[in-house]
């Protein structure tokens, strides 16, 4: 760092900023599992956190079939999205950061329409289309609008990612009788994955927040993902309250996000950022 | 980029082409140039496949769609009713009111993200305890699923439930209702403004900063006479960014509201058209005017700010 004195001011001040940024990030998320760790007495006294913690409200959604089909559906639509996503994304990438071929400028922008196009609009005909053909609420059905916002994401942070490869280790490999594809698949792909890596949590959590398709090309729980079945939570009779199972769910979806960031933190800051200053 | 060595195939000099050596070299070159051409458009092509699929034909579909009548209740009585569809929107107080209440979402709440995004970047960038700790905890904000936080909010304003809730009901009321929704808004996005600009303000040279204070500069000052004009660019593209997505609003309003009392966005408008209404026409309509609402908006940005597009700035 530079040799800028750190007196015990400077230290207390930029202490007390570092709390306010804690607690902004964290109040409504200790809020949140403070509320599904309250059993039935203490849920409506309003305290912040609870006076008696218990598991009732984890125990209960674990036992409710909606909510498990719901956590397997995430699961395997979101993994099954960034997989494929990841894949198609990884091919385009290459190509743009590496090869020179007609339209690619044509595909960037493309790309680039689709991540800023309102998703409602797509969602309209995407209902229409997928009843006709048979796929609405199923996996397939959310995976394939998952998939298309994924790909500019992806198309987008790889490609930021692929120019900062060295370029010679290709060239030489090439030139010791590589075609372009073993160059690609030998000796570029090792040294891109560390960019895909962060690509796949970037579009991972894109598609595990996802709520606007999930509550709309889905009508059971066949395929509704957890955040839309918590809106349809019910308590265990009419006149209860689902809040403290709401609560649960919300911990429970929120914990493998929440891991992923402490865990990747460098990484994702780095996906986020790659080309956006870049230019 | 700039380290790429150029296709070789143009650089050949045309006096030299009677000379028979280069003329193979040539025409090697240029079937390496062809296999390069061929792998790129391959590379590109199931991306482009998929995403021609699933977003531009659903899309002109949409454009179609909103020349119909066309009710899922009524399967068969699909007809050409060119321009009326618009009309009924464009003249529904319902459509304005929700055009009102996004607009007002999306000017304020972006506007306090890049105030709040600004102060969040500046810590992370320039605290000198716990940098880390920091820089990591503002993430989890970006992270949370946007339903789940809302809930939180809306738990939280709930009467008999919430630490916030005291004897209102603001959840209830109009304006209250807004104001929450904005704040839901910006605590969950205030992270993604304040990572862009946090690369800003890396880029700014350490030396033109203390010069600047040597010349007796106060913090201040510094601020908005280098700083701000030097992260500019990120400044905008973070601002393009967040107002398209702000324009979109809708699972915050969904769960906090269901936008009951005019808090509708019109997203949400455009959703209960179509999948609690099922009116396709309609719905299809207002998907159209968002989507020339969002154009006009990014149009607006590029052309008032000069905002590099990201694509854009992409080029060699």
């Amino acid at each position: 760092m530079t040799a800028v004195t750190v007196t015990p001011q400077r230290r207390i001040g930029w202490s007390v900023a570092n709390v306010v940024v804690l607690l902004y990030a964290f109040v409504p998320i200790v809020w949140i599992i403070s509320l599904s760790l309250k059993g039935d007495d203490t849920l409506n006294d309003g305290n912040y956190l609870p006076l008696n913690p218990t598991s009732e409200a984890y125990t209960q959604i674990f036992s409710n079939t909606d909510f498990v089909r719901a956590l397997v559906n995430s699961i395997g639509i979101c993994l099954i999205a960034t997989g494929i996503a990841l894949l198609l994304a990884t091919m385009a990438a290459y190509a743009i950061a590496r090869l020179d071929f007609p339209g690619k400028q044509a595909i960037v922008a493309t790309s680039l329409l689709i991540s800023m196009f309102p998703q409602i609009a797509l969602v309209t005909p995407l209902f229409k289309i997928e009843t006709a053909i048979g796929i609405f609420d199923t996996w397939p059905g959310l995976i394939l609008p998952y998939i298309t916002f994924a790909l500019p994401l992806g198309i987008y942070t790889l490609s930021a990612f692929f120019r900062e490869i060295p370029w010679e280790l290709e060239k030489a490999a090439q030139m010791d009788g590589a075609t372009p594809y073993q160059a690609f698949r030998r000796v570029i792909a090792p040294l891109a994955l560390p960019g895909v890596f962060t690509t796949a949590i970037l579009v991972f959590i894109a598609c595990w927040n996802d709520f606007l398709f999930a509550i709309s090309l889905t009508s059971t729980n066949s395929a509704r993902t957890v955040p839309a079945a918590m809106s349809y939570f019910t308590g265990a009779t009419t006149f209860e309250k689902p809040t403290a199972a709401i609560a649960a769910a919300a911990v429970v979806i929120t914990i493998p996000i929440v891991l992923f960031v402490l865990f990747f933190q460098r990484r994702i800051v780095a996906g986020l950022t790659s080309g956006a200053v870049k230019g | 980029m700039s380290t790429v060595a150029p296709p070789p195939t143009d650089a050949v000099d045309p006096v030299d082409e009677a000379d028979e050596g280069l003329a193979i070299a040539r025409k090697r070159a240029s079937e390496g140039r062809r296999a390069e051409q061929r792998l790129g458009l391959m590379l590109c092509a199931p991306a482009v496949l998929v995403m021609l699929t699933v977003a531009a034909y659903p899309i002109l579909y949409a454009i179609y769609l909103s020349f119909f009548k066309a009710d899922l209740r009524q399967p068969d009585a699909n007809e050409f009713v060119g321009l009326s569809n618009y009309v009924t929107v464009l003249s529904s107080p319902i459509w304005w009111t929700s055009f009102g209440v996004t607009m007002f979402i999306t000017v304020i709440g972006a506007a306090a993200e890049l105030v709040l995004g600004m102060l969040l970047a500046i810590v992370m960038h320039r605290t000198i305890v716990g940098r880390g700790l920091v820089r990591t905890s503002a993430l989890v904000p970006y992270a949370i699923v946007t339903v789940v936080a809302a809930f939180s909010w809306r738990f939280a304003w709930t009467q008999g439930i919430g630490w916030l809730a005291g004897d209102g009901a603001p959840l209830t009321d109009r304006w209250p209702s807004i104001w929450i929704i904005i704040l839901a808004e910006v605590w969950k996005t205030v992270p993604f403004m304040a990572l862009l600009l946090m690369a800003g303000l890396a880029l700014v040279p350490e030396d033109l900063l203390k010069a600047a204070s040597m010349d007796g500069a106060s913090a201040w000052q510094r601020f908005w006479k280098v700083t701000v004009p030097l992260i500019k660019p990120s400044i905008l593209v973070a601002l393009l960014f967040r107002t398209l997505d702000a324009f979109r609003v809708f699972d915050n309003i969904f769960v906090l509201t269901s936008g009951s009392n005019e808090t509708s966005s019109v997203s949400m408008v455009a959703y209960n058209n179509l999948i609690r209404g099922l009116n396709l026409g309609i719905g299809s309509t207002m998907a159209v005017l968002i989507f020339l609402t969002t154009a006009i908006i990014a149009f607006l940005f590029v052309k008032l700010f000069g905002a590099a597009a990201p694509g854009g700035s992409e080029k060699r």
